[in-house]
This record gives C-alpha cells, sequence and structure tokens, in this order.
C-alpha cells in the first residue's frame, strides 16, 4: 500500500528511542542529565555539557506554535496530504522547538497565530511509524 | 584582522558566457566558462591562479584538473550560498600568508535544468524531522522566519512586496537580469502562492548560471588591467543547519556576528555605505539582514525600501543588479552581489551605476539564515 507521507530516514542509533516512543503513544525527548535541560533532536553528546549523559524524558504533548506557513505547492510530493496544508514550527513546553503538521484548524493565516497553545496528536503512519503532528489544544 | 585589511583586492570577475536557462550548458563549464571569464577580465591568464576556492557539488580539485593546472591551494567550504563571501576571507588569509598569489572563487550551478548536476547532500536529520512533515525547499524553511518575524514586529506582506519592487526597479536596468518589467507591490500580492507568506514573486528565480572572483595581493593587484577592488573587511558567522536550532528567530546570529567582525576589520560604521548587496533569495531577506547586521533596529529593515532610499536614485542602493529575485539565482547565489559590488567600485554599471559608489556592504547568507558571510569593499585603500 503506498503511504501518505515518506517514512522518516535514515534513523540512527541516537535517534531510534524517540521514533520506539512514538509508536507507543509517547512523546519522548532526550535530556541532558547533567543540567536537566531538555534538546531536540536526539543526539550523541549533550548539545550543552557534551557529556553522554543523557536520559528519556516523556513530554507532556503540550506547547505553542512558534511559527507556522500555508503551504500551496507541494515541496516534497511523496507528501499525499491534500493542499493546502500547514507547516509548523512547535515550541514545546519542555523547551526544544521541532516541525510539525497543525491539523485541524483551516488554512488560514487570519485564524493560525503564532504563540496559539497546541497539544500533540499521534498520527500512525504504518506499524512502525507514528509521527506526532499538532493540533490547537482544546 | 585590522592587519589584513586593505591586504588583497579583487581583480577580476564575470559570470559564465551566458546566464539564464541554459539547458545546454553542464554545471562544469558554467564553472570552466566563469573561471576562464574572470580572470581575462583581470588581465591574467588561466595559468597565473594557484588558489582554487569553491563550494557546491564539485571539488576545487577538480576545477583545477579541468582547466589544467596544478593549486597550491584549495578551499571547498560549503556552508550554503554564502560560501564564496566567506571565500573571500579564505583566500585573503590564504594570500596574505604566500600560500598562494592569484585565487579564484568559482561558482556553477545547473540549478534549474540539472546539466552534468551529480548528487544531494547528506539529509540524515531533515530525512527523520523534517520531510515527513512536508518541508523540503528553501521557502518551506524561510517562511518560518518570515512568518514570526510578522508576528513579533508587525511587519505585513505589502512591506515585503516593496523588496521584490524595488529590486526589479534595478533590475530594469541590467541587460542581463532574467525579468526586467516594472512590477508593483498589488501584482506581489496577487501572484501565485506558493507557501505563506510568501507568493511566487516573494521568491527568488531557479536559473543556470556561473560566477567567479579573482583576488591577489594589494601590491601585484596595480599591475592587473583594472582598477583593484579593495577587501577592507570581512566577516563569517555559521549558528545551526536546521531552522529549528536557530536561537533567536527571526533575527540571524550568525549574519550579526559576521557582520560585527567584518565592520571593526574595517573601521567603518553601519551608516557609511553607499550601496548595499544582499542576499536575496526571498524578499523578507534583506529586511532581516539589515536588522540582524545593526544597520536599523530590529523590525525597522523594510523602511529602507518603502521610503525610495534603496530604488535607483535613492540615498542607499541595494541589490543594483536586480538580486535573486529579478536579475539570476542559481541556487547558491552568494558569487554575484560580490560580482556587482566590483562593478559599481569601478563604474562599470552603466545605467544603474550609482554615482560615486567608494564603499560597498556585501553580506549574504548560507541555508536558512544558517550561516553569514560579509564583505566591506572600496575602491580606495
Amino acid at each position: 500500500m503506498e503511504l501518505e507521507r515518506p517514512l522518516p530516514a535514515p534513523i540512527t542509533p541516537e535517534t531510534k528511542p524517540f521514533w520506539d516512543g512514538l509508536k507507543e503513544g509517547k512523546l519522548l525527548l532526550p535530556r541532558c542529565d547533567d543540567t536537566g535541560q531538555v534538546f531536540f533532536y536526539p543526539r550523541a553528546v549533550s548539545p550543552f555539557t557534551h557529556s553522554r549523559n543523557i536520559s528519556w524524558i516523556e513530554a507532556s504533548g503540550k506547547g505553542t506554535l512558534y511559527s507556522f506557513e500555508i503551504l500551496h505547492r507541494a515541496f516534497v510530493r511523496e507528501v499525499k496530504t491534500p493542499l493546502p496544508y500547514v507547516l509548523a514550527m512547535v515550541q514545546l513546553e519542555e523547551g526544544p522547538r521541532m516541525l510539525s503538521n497543525l491539523i485541524n484548524v483551516e488554512p488560514d493565516p487570519q485564524i493560525i497565530r503564532c504563540d496559539m497553545p497546541v497539544e500533540v496528536v499521534f498520527h500512525k503512519l504504518n506499524d512502525d511509524v507514528t509521527l506526532p503532528l499538532f493540533q490547537p489544544a482544546s | 584582522m585590522k592587519g589584513l585589511s586593505n591586504s588583497v583586492c579583487i581583480v577580476g570577475v564575470d559570470e559564465s558566457d551566458a546566464i539564464g536557462v541554459l539547458p545546454n550548458t553542464s554545471q562544469l563549464a558554467l564553472h570552466l566558462e566563469a573561471i576562464s571569464n574572470a580572470v581575462r577580465d583581470a588581465g591574467l591568464k588561466v595559468s597565473d591562479v594557484d588558489g582554487i576556492f569553491t563550494a557546491g557539488q564539485h571539488s576545487p580539485a577538480l576545477l583545477g584538473e579541468a582547466l589544467g593546472i596544478t593549486p597550491r591551494y584549495v578551499d571547498g567550504t560549503s556552508v550554503g550560498g554564502c560560501s564564496f563571501m566567506i571565500m573571500v576571507e579564505h583566500a585573503m588569509l590564504a594570500l596574505y600568508h604566500g600560500l598562494c598569489d592569484v585565487a579564484v572563487i568559482s561558482h556553477g550551478e545547473s540549478g534549474r535544468s540539472g546539466v552534468g548536476v551529480t548528487r544531494g547532500r547528506d539529509a540524515s536529520l531533515s530525512g527523520q524531522f523534517e520531510t515527513p512533515f512536508g518541508f523540503g525547499g528553501a521557502p518551506t524553511y524561510f517562511g518560518l522566519i518570515t512568518t514570526r518575524h510578522m508576528h513579533d514586529y508587525g511587519t505585513t506582506l505589502e512591506q515585503w512586496a516593496q523588496v521584490a519592487v524595488s529590486t526589479r526597479a534595478w533590475a530594469g536596468l541590467n541587460p542581463k537580469a532574467m525579468y526586467r518589467d516594472p512590477l508593483t507591490v498589488e501584482e506581489v500580492l496577487n501572484s501565485r502562492p506558493i507557501c505563506y507568506p510568501f507568493n511566487v514573486l516573494n521568491i527568488c528565480l531557479v536559473t543556470d548560471a556561473g560566477g567567479a572572483v579573482v583576488l591577489t595581493r594589494a601590491d601585484r593587484a596595480k599591475d592587473c588591467a583594472k582598477k583593484p577592488v579593495y577587501v577592507r573587511g570581512t566577516g563569517e558567522g555559521t549558528e545551526h543547519v536546521m531552522v529549528t536550532q536557530m536561537k533567536g528567530l527571526p533575527l540571524s546570529e550568525a549574519t550579526r556576528i559576521s557582520g560585527k567582525r567584518a565592520f571593526e576589520m574595517a573601521g567603518v560604521e553601519p551608516g557609511d555605505f553607499d550601496h548595499v548587496m544582499l542576499y536575496d533569495a526571498f524578499s523578507s531577506g534583506p529586511p532581516i539582514m539589515l536588522e540582524s547586521l545593526g544597520m536599523c533596529e530590529p523590525g525597522e529593515g523594510v523602511t529602507f525600501f518603502e521610503e525610495g532610499r534603496s530604488t535607483p536614485g535613492g540615498s542607499l542602493p541595494i541589490n543594483t543588479n536586480g538580486g535573486g529575485l529579478s536579475y539570476t539565482h542559481s541556487g547558491m547565489y552568494g558569487i554575484f552581489p560580490i560580482l556587482e559590488a566590483t562593478r559599481q567600485l569601478r563604474g562599470e554599471c552603466g545605467a544603474r551605476q550609482v554615482p560615486n559608489a567608494s564603499l560597498s556592504l556585501v553580506n549574504g547568507m548560507g541555508g536558512m539564515l544558517s550561516a553569514a558571510g560579509t564583505l566591506v569593499l572600496s575602491n580606495v585603500a
């Protein structure tokens, strides 16, 4: 069956826990145990202290919309989501930002606002991969 | 850095034999044409070149081989479209220390027609954290910076459109520009939506083009064919690759660092310039760069374009070649602002010549304001 989106690839050892967590409906983020600061994307050393003392926390899934775009022309043809749809940069409550889509909202810049509260929606692509999408917070 | 100021000069610049839509010209050919043209412009021979600097898909070693020369010094720094501006700094250092005597910085990109284009770059992180959501292509990243700017400073779509209009007015005076017909704010606002906040006329062209810059030490520059253009100040900065890692959207830390160093080395203040070239992949780019460089307060970059200062006849001409928005943009545009600044400082620009231009600011970005290169160029030492 053709997927509606390209699978995240290539997944590497340091990013695998993130993707494994999503399969179980958890948004896991790496934390520097030296400072307690959460960061994203996952990497082999802490970006704060450069130590290997990294553990994973389960994020609340809550945040704000840091910025957004409304896509009218597909740049990634493998994404079959009907145009227009919303590209989002989400500011997570725990500190880091990530790119995603804002769903369950009209793709209208009069309605969508920077800093509006958003919450994660776990979007299953197949048995192996679930993506973290976001919607306006209820 | 002050001791390096004015130690080297730009002595040759040129494009490839043609620029625009070139389905019969390979990417490598664009390099070789540009290099041979720029070397001729300097009154030198290709065999004089002993330092090769290039970014993109071809290595400096390949360019040397294809030209039949054996460079003593090569640099393949590749941090996006401003790499060629950063390479002016790198070439300056190599020339100053005698590691090479004639440096050429070359760009060739079959960005539109894809002739002889080889491979893409490493994409593991974007393949995981960007592509599955539909991010890909520069507008899908730079739009985030632009939307946040509108939120933080109240900038508007009309203001971004003014940048495209001003730049098109300059393109109308440049015979090499791809689009030369006058443009209005309404036309920009009514053009095809691509990725809000950008319509198609807020986004640069996609073309095939080459360009090259030749530098040598100031003492030798006096013997070259044209009036030397002094490299008075240089700066570079690299902050991030992925737009989520940018600390201070919408302003650019890389640009701030780069500009500060270039201004200090040159001993100039932001108000001293009489000509400005800014990398305009998007209409919002130049205002955000002016703000990041400290040329104005955050949020006020658009006023340069609204008040007519940037246009032909204005007090601070900006992007006088017609920019990436209307002249050419092959992908890594950063060589072309250097060409234009050099030509303005030589007084070669005909209808678009800025009267008495003597101090030019060149600033560009790599990626999404990820890296920056800044040059202060002058026709007097």
